[in-house]
């Protein structure tokens, strides 16, 4: 057998094991498996790349090669979870930039040795470069933001939208320019510092709340990007791959967008919350009541029903193990405790349950809204802890504020209402809360763990 | 690039479509990671750059993609697998 048949082989067992793998995530008990099969599938497809004869010199490739486990073994291993959107926003940067630089070694390559490149490959690899320098600056300002090195809040500046879509004609023309004249290297390097630039201005102004988007986003881009790299080579591993990572970020952005209300093209150009447009209600004469740490302990421990809606206050807090403690506690006194997982609670898709996962909370007590949102009339207690916008009546019943048709957990609906703040600030979207002033809602201030802590400590006396 | 690539894309994109959209919230986080570690087969177009002494430049932006590249598949598989290894049913069920 020749060794490009044995590479080849190797590429169809790597697409067919991915596809496995990805399928195997659609069980939580089988998840681990599928994603082993997948780890061997790249294996299998880097030894296939190994013996192909193309590859003559091993020694630059056994640098990348410790070097990228080295930086990758931290990146498994240490991050802590909370840190998980801004280290996966992170790797899409490694992952557009290493399909940016193979797409310019190969252009490069080609030109240099004089080859002609034609049109189906040239657009491949404009696509690739275009989609992954835009990728590896926009995932890079998301990761600053994230991480808070970069500020959350949209940086808006003049124009903005008139300036970014100018970038983005241009960038296309020179796109158009170099596919029909792959000679002209000065467009397709103008090109790529023109998508680095769009990435930094596509990003800045988008606000922290809005990350989940953008980190769907970012997936879908460079997965784009590796689809068209698996196009310029001519490699199907990298097409299927590569479709499957776009089709993913896709279907997560659509998620996202979905569940805040919005539609991708204003997250992308609305730079939400830049500015209290709408007037909303205020506070004024409405009182909210105050509860004891003893008072609410007192519901708690009597609640044969109670939902936790956890938000990104509780993953700031790190208080994941307290509320594991105290619904333990309950469970101990015959109540039962739920969980109810808005979409956008975190920083990026499905991120509260891997925190909740992470405090050995089981994963059956964690429901989707959809599955919850009727439960909430029968439930003693809601307790809201950390959370703000995605409990807020309004968006069910008032039209003139701004979240209005954001899909939203019905915590207003359970029998009492017992909210964990820290003072009365408004969340992301600035808005007032009615849930905080309704009657069968009562709130307990303080940081989010040491009121927790409180409440353990009452009911265990108790 | 032949045309059955775009087969290839097209068809492959169905699947991952169809596979994706019964992926239950509760793992939306290791998916994202998992499609982060499986990009890193981009290493299949890394590696001939960095391995086939065409020239100067392409070694060294291919050594740095096979870095990157790596980095994402050690990192990637790893911390989906850790995030897996979380995920727990409750262990005694009361009905």
């Amino acid at each position: 057998m020749s060794r490009e048949v044995v590479s080849q082989i190797s590429y169809l067992a790597a697409s067919v094991l991915f596809i496995f793998g990805l399928r195997g995530l659609t069980k939580p008990d089988k998840a681990r498996r599928g994603m082993l099969l997948a780890a061997v599938g790249m294996l299998v497809a880097i030894i296939g790349t190994l013996v192909k004869t193309e590859v003559v010199s091993y020694g630059w490739i056994l640098v990348g090669l410790v070097l990228g486990s080295l930086i990758g073994y931290p990146l498994g291993m240490w991050v802590p979870m909370t840190a998980m959107p801004q280290r996966i926003a992170f790797s899409h940067m490694f992952g557009a930039l290493a399909a940016t630089l193979v797409g310019v070694s190969e252009y490069f390559t080609d030109l240099s040795n004089g080859e002609t490149i034609g049109i189906p490959k040239m657009s491949a690899l404009a696509f690739e470069v275009l989609f992954g320098a835009l990728t590896v600056t926009g995932s890079f300002v998301a990761f600053g933001k994230l991480a808070e090195f970069l500020p959350g809040r949209p940086i808006t500046y003049k124009n903005q939208n008139a300036i970014n879509l100018g970038l983005a004609a241009v960038a296309a023309g020179l796109f158009a320019y170099v596919v029909f004249n792959p000679e002209a290297s000065w467009a397709f390097y103008l090109m790529l510092a023109l998508a680095t630039l769009i990435g930094l201005f596509l990003v800045l102004p988008i606000g922290g709340a809005d990350m989940p988007v953008v980190i769907s986003l970012m997936n879908s881009y460079a997965g784009l990007a590796a689809s068209a790299t698996g196009f310029a080579i001519g490699n199907e591993v990298l097409i299927i791959a590569g479709a499957l990572d776009g089709a993913s970020g896709f279907i997560l952005s659509i998620v996202m967008s979905r569940a805040m209300n919005r539609s991708f093209t204003n997250v992308l150009f609305g730079a939400f919350g830049s500015a209290p447009t709408a007037s909303t209600r205020t506070s004024e004469g409405l009182v909210a009541a105050p509860i004891s740490a003893e008072d609410a302990a007192l519901q708690l421990a009597h609640a044969r029903s109670v939902i936790v809606v956890p938000g990104y206050g509780m993953a700031v807090a790190q208080a994941q193990h307290q509320i594991r403690e105290l619904a333990e506690l309950i469970e101990k006194n015959g109540g039962e405790v739920r969980y109810a997982i808005h979409p956008v609670a975190g920083r990026m898709p499905g991120h509260m349950n891997v925190l909740l996962a992470e405090a050995n909370v089981p994963y059956d007590r964690l429901y989707e809204m959809d599955e919850i949102n009727d439960r909430f009339e029968e439930a003693d207690v809601a307790l809201v802890i950390g959370a703000n916008d995605v409990v807020n009546p309004a968006a069910r019943t008032d039209p003139g504020s701004p979240i209005y048709g954001m899909p939203i957990l019905n915590a207003d609906k359970a029998k009492r209402v017992i909210v964990l703040k820290r003072s009365m600030a408004t969340g992301f979207a600035g808005i007032e809360n009615d849930l905080f002033y309704a009657e069968n809602s009562s709130l307990l201030f303080g940081d989010a763990k040491d009121s927790l802590q409180k409440l353990i400590g009452e009911i265990k006396t108790a | 690039m032949a045309f059955a690539d775009v087969y290839v894309f097209v068809l492959a994109a169905f699947v991952g479509y169809q596979i994706i959209t019964r992926v239950p919230a509760l793992l939306h986080t290791p998916l994202m990671a998992a499609t982060n570690a499986i990009s890193g087969i981009s290493l299949v177009g890394s590696l001939v750059a960095a391995g086939s002494d065409r020239n100067t430049l392409s070694t060294v932006l291919g050594v740095i993609a096979v870095t990157c590249a790596m980095a994402n598949v050690v990192g990637g598989f790893l911390i989906t697998d850790r995030m897996l290894s979380m995920f727990r049913r409750a262990e005694k069920k009361q009905n």
